[in-house]
């Protein structure tokens, strides 16, 4: 048994291939359901009702989409160069701490303006050092990334945690580990008011907007898809490998802190350790479902924001397990990524 | 030794081979016999369906239609093991071997089975070193392979089938890695074996040697079979002819005007061994501005550190390279680039274009920063550089913004060319640059170089190909070993006075004399 390339896949293939995929999900799932006695036809519309039913159920899921598509975009931006960062949940919480350490008071009387500019900014860079660091132990010593980048997750967990229980711990809080609340003039405000959509997905859009434009416009977006389809020809032309790295990885860690950034300016206004239920992890779900796309990210990671949201809505009526959704969403992938392939491959006996 | 005759006894046959990749007719309705006792030459540009025939014998592809027999009874399609156990041998062009294992054992190495203890090394060194007697392949069954050279590895290859009873061998492209004393022994190793009723397929694309050695040449172009012929009955003319379906006239290239200004020295000049390959040793060389200067010699002796080194991959561990008389303050291929310094490199698919970037975008691989304004790339002026290049150099592919892994060999190494030599380069590095190439793409990789010499360019030509080096060049170096002998100007040296050279003797009478 061999795989072989397809050269002009057919338009069959390309169709039925990734729709087989959903019935496959489908399927597993209605299993699942009825094994926890359900009536799959039901949850499976309670959960398209609970994530799209309603104007309100519409701006959850958007809600929720919005710091996937962020960790997205810095996922697939990594990928691209074939810088695999794993890294993106301690992004996002170091993007938040530096959101909370400057927007809880050290800048007060500073223009709302200024203080979301700067507290952005600071964000960025305090993801894109994070990953700075194993992109060089990768490019000079050549430790592999994804088991920095991993560990750094739990680093920089334990190092927030830290710094809840002391010296961020809010006063007011009653003994809980958490920080105090942002400024309300550095807080993002909602896009119409009275509903709870923030100003944060707009600014995922434009950044998706904004990396494909990189990704497919610029110089610097040419130099990452040559080191990441063949870094060796890349080096013998003369791209600058290492520094190239060094700049994806400035990107892509900017661009999961933005995640952070975001869920405490726009959505919950202060930091805690609940900020991410793995937000960083699920974003690489969301790249490989996009195909590493920038445009894709925001189709992939609404689509899967969906289905947590409709699965938590889906589960309170119901009576099944919302646990449904991680499965819904790991057989989503898995099928996926194998449909995908056969639209490339076939299988050959010779 | 005599053709056999016509009445042998068939031991192979392929009949009706059809096999399609995609749009691509690789093999169209092949048939092929050969028989007892019998040399034949299967001869044909890259690309022309050698490789996926041997590969569907072999059983790794199936074939769309047609059949496989080995003395009459049919092999099953797409079974690895069952041409190996019908009696077919197959000698690769990169060797199968372990280096960190004794000759015997990887000889031994899969041919008993996994609950029996022990090897049976004494056994079967008694046996290789009978098989070694008999042919003439004069190898020490406790040596390790890493210590060997690439003939003795060949050697050791050779055995290897042997060892398995093989009655049919099949050699690709044998003396790519010999010396011609190297060539000329494993010629005589082949006539022994057909004589004791082997058969043998030689797959090669140089005309000389398949005229020295083959009863019966099979001409392949296309996937088709397009000639057949007695060795005794043809010649170099008439099989190129069939090769490319046009006749080509060998070229002969006219000496250079005048050397002119030195453009690149190297002084002594040593760098760190890369794995197996060798650095280079105390390497002294001059390029002067209208000349080719070429490097012969096996691949693996330090050819690849010097090509490393004049791209600006590597520094010199030891002495000095010099662009115009100075040492470069940064060496770096952007450095070598800014210096003009065109490379093109050994490896195409690894080093020379990025498999899945189009046409255009590995165009532009060396130009890029050119085409960039503001942090933007002018994918407009990228696409206008690729026309140009794909229209100069005769670059045929149906659109550019196809991925280049689906062009033929001889097809991206034409655009490696155009990139190279479109950016005007006053020094042109071309390592290996017709490996692999028909001898349509060759000639026109030759008649590119030449025409930038005769414009002033100097040219570093690093060919193991011994009849191009001294075919094209104005001076030939030849490169054993990590040293590089002196350089001899045209008519001053013969492929034999190379072959020592090449070989290393020649180095240590130098030493000796000295």
């Amino acid at each position: 048994m061999r795989l072989e390339p397809i050269a002009t896949p057919s338009v069959a293939r390309l169709v039925g291939l990734p729709a087989a995929a959903i019935g496959a999900t489908l399927a597993v799932g209605a299993g699942l359901v009825l094994a926890a006695g359900g009536a799959p036809l039901a949850v499976f519309g309670l959960i398209i009702e609970g994530a799209a039913g309603s104007r309100f159920a519409l701006l959850e899921t958007l809600n929720r989409a919005t710091p996937l598509i962020f960790t997205g975009l810095a996922v697939a931006v990594a990928f691209r160069a074939r810088l695999w960062n794993i890294g993106a949940e301690a992004q996002l919480y170091l993007g938040a701490l530096a959101a909370v350490v400057l927007g809880t008071g050290a800048l007060a009387g500073w223009p709302a303006a200024a203080l979301t500019v700067v507290l952005a900014a600071a964000a960025m860079a305090a993801g894109a050092l994070a990953l700075l660091f194993p992109a060089l132990l990768k490019t000079r010593l050549g430790v592999d990334e994804v088991v920095t980048t991993l560990l750094l997750n739990f680093v920089v967990l334990l190092f927030v945690s830290m710094l809840l229980e002391g010296p961020l711990k809010d006063p007011r809080a009653m003994g809980w580990p958490q920080s105090a609340r942002l400024l309300p003039e550095a807080r993002l405000p909602r896009i119409v008011e009275g509903l709870r959509l923030h100003w944060g997905f707009a600014l995922a859009l434009i950044a998706a907007v904004l990396v494909w434009l990189v990704q497919t416009r610029t110089t610097f977006g040419y130099e990452m898809r040559a080191v990441g389809l063949n870094s060796r020809a890349a080096a013998y032309a003369g791209i600058p490998v290492g520094r190239v790295i060094a700049k994806t990885a400035l990107l892509s860690g900017g661009l999961a802190a933005l995640a952070g950034y975001s869920e405490v300016a726009g959505l919950r206004g202060n930091l805690t350790l609940a900020l991410s239920p793995g937000f960083g992890y699920t974003g690489i779900i969301v790249a490989m479902l996009a195909l590493l796309n920038p445009l894709g990210v925001v189709a992939a990671a609404i689509f899967v924001a969906g289905i947590f949201v409709g699965a938590d809505s889906m589960s309170r009526a119901a009576g099944v397990p919302s646990y449904i959704a991680d499965i819904l969403l790991a057989t989503a992938l898995l099928a996926m990524v194998l449909a995908l392939m056969f639209t490339r491959f076939r299988l050959s006996r010779g | 030794m005599t053709a056999p005759a016509g009445g042998a006894r068939e031991v192979l046959r392929l009949q009706g081979i059809t096999r399609r990749f995609g749009p691509v007719l690789a093999n169209d309705g092949i048939d092929l016999v050969l028989r007892e006792g019998e040399i034949v030459a299967l001869l044909g540009e890259n690309g022309a369906g050698k490789t996926t025939l041997m590969n569907i014998l072999f059983g790794h592809y199936a074939a769309d239609a047609g059949t496989v027999s080995v003395c009459g009874r049919p092999l099953p399609p797409g079974r690895p093991g069952a041409a190996l156990a019908a009696g077919v041998g197959m000698v690769h062009q990169h060797f199968t071997l372990a280096d960190n294992l004794t000759v015997a054992e990887n000889i031994v190495l899969g041919t008993r089975p996994l609950w029996r203890p022990g090897l049976g090394l004494a056994q079967a060194s008694v046996r290789i070193s009978a098989l070694a007697r008999d042919f003439g392949l004069a190898v020490e069954p406790t040596a390790r392979v890493g210590s060997l050279t690439v003939g003795e590895r060949q050697r050791v290859e050779i055995l290897k089938a042997l060892f398995r009873d093989a009655r049919i061998l099949i050699l690709d492209e044998p003396t790519a890695v010999l010396t011609p004393q190297e060539s000329e022994a494993l010629f005589a190793t082949l006539k022994r074996m057909v004589a004791r009723g082997l058969s043998i397929i030689f797959i090669s694309h140089k005309l000389k040697e398949v005229l020295a050695v083959a009863d019966r040449v099979v001409v392949l172009r296309q996937g088709r079979v397009v000639g057949e012929a007695q060795a005794a009955g043809t010649d170099r003319g008439r099989l190129a002819e069939l090769m490319v379906g046009a006749a080509i006239r060998e070229a002969r290239v006219a000496p250079a005007a005048a050397a002119g200004a030195e453009l690149l020295r190297l002084e002594g000049v040593a760098t760190a061994p890369a794995g197996a390959a060798p650095g280079l040793r105390g390497v002294d060389l001059v390029l002067q501005a209208g000349t080719i200067t070429a490097i012969a010699g096996v691949s693996g002796n330090g050819q690849a550190a010097l090509a490393a080194l004049v791209a600006g991959l590597v520094l010199p561990t030891a002495g000095r390279l010099l662009v115009d008389g100075t040492v470069p303050a940064r060496w770096a291929p952007r450095a070598a680039l800014a210096a003009g310094i065109g490379r093109i490199p050994e490896d195409r698919h690894r080093e020379g274009a990025i498999a899945d970037f189009d046409l255009v975008e590995n165009a532009i691989l060396e130009r890029y920063s050119v085409l960039t304004r503001a942090g933007l790339l002018s994918w407009k002026g990228a696409r206008d550089w690729a026309a140009r290049i794909i229209a100069a150099y005769d670059v045929r592919t149906p659109s550019a913004d196809l991925p280049i892994r689906l062009l033929s060999g001889g097809n991206m190494q034409k655009l490696i060319l155009g990139r190279v030599l479109e950016a005007g380069p006053r020094i042109i590095l071309a390592n290996q640059p017709t490996r692999g190439l028909d001898v349509g793409a060759t000639a026109f990789v030759h008649g590119r170089l030449v025409a930038a010499r005769d414009a002033g360019a100097a040219v570093l030509l690093i060919s193991e190909d011994l009849d191009e080096a001294l075919g094209l060049a104005d001076r030939v170096h030849v490169m054993a070993r990590g040293r590089l002998s002196p350089g001899f100007g045209r008519g001053q040296a013969s492929a034999a006075d190379l072959g020592l050279w090449m070989s290393g003797e020649a180095f240590a009478e130098e030493a000796h004399a000295a």
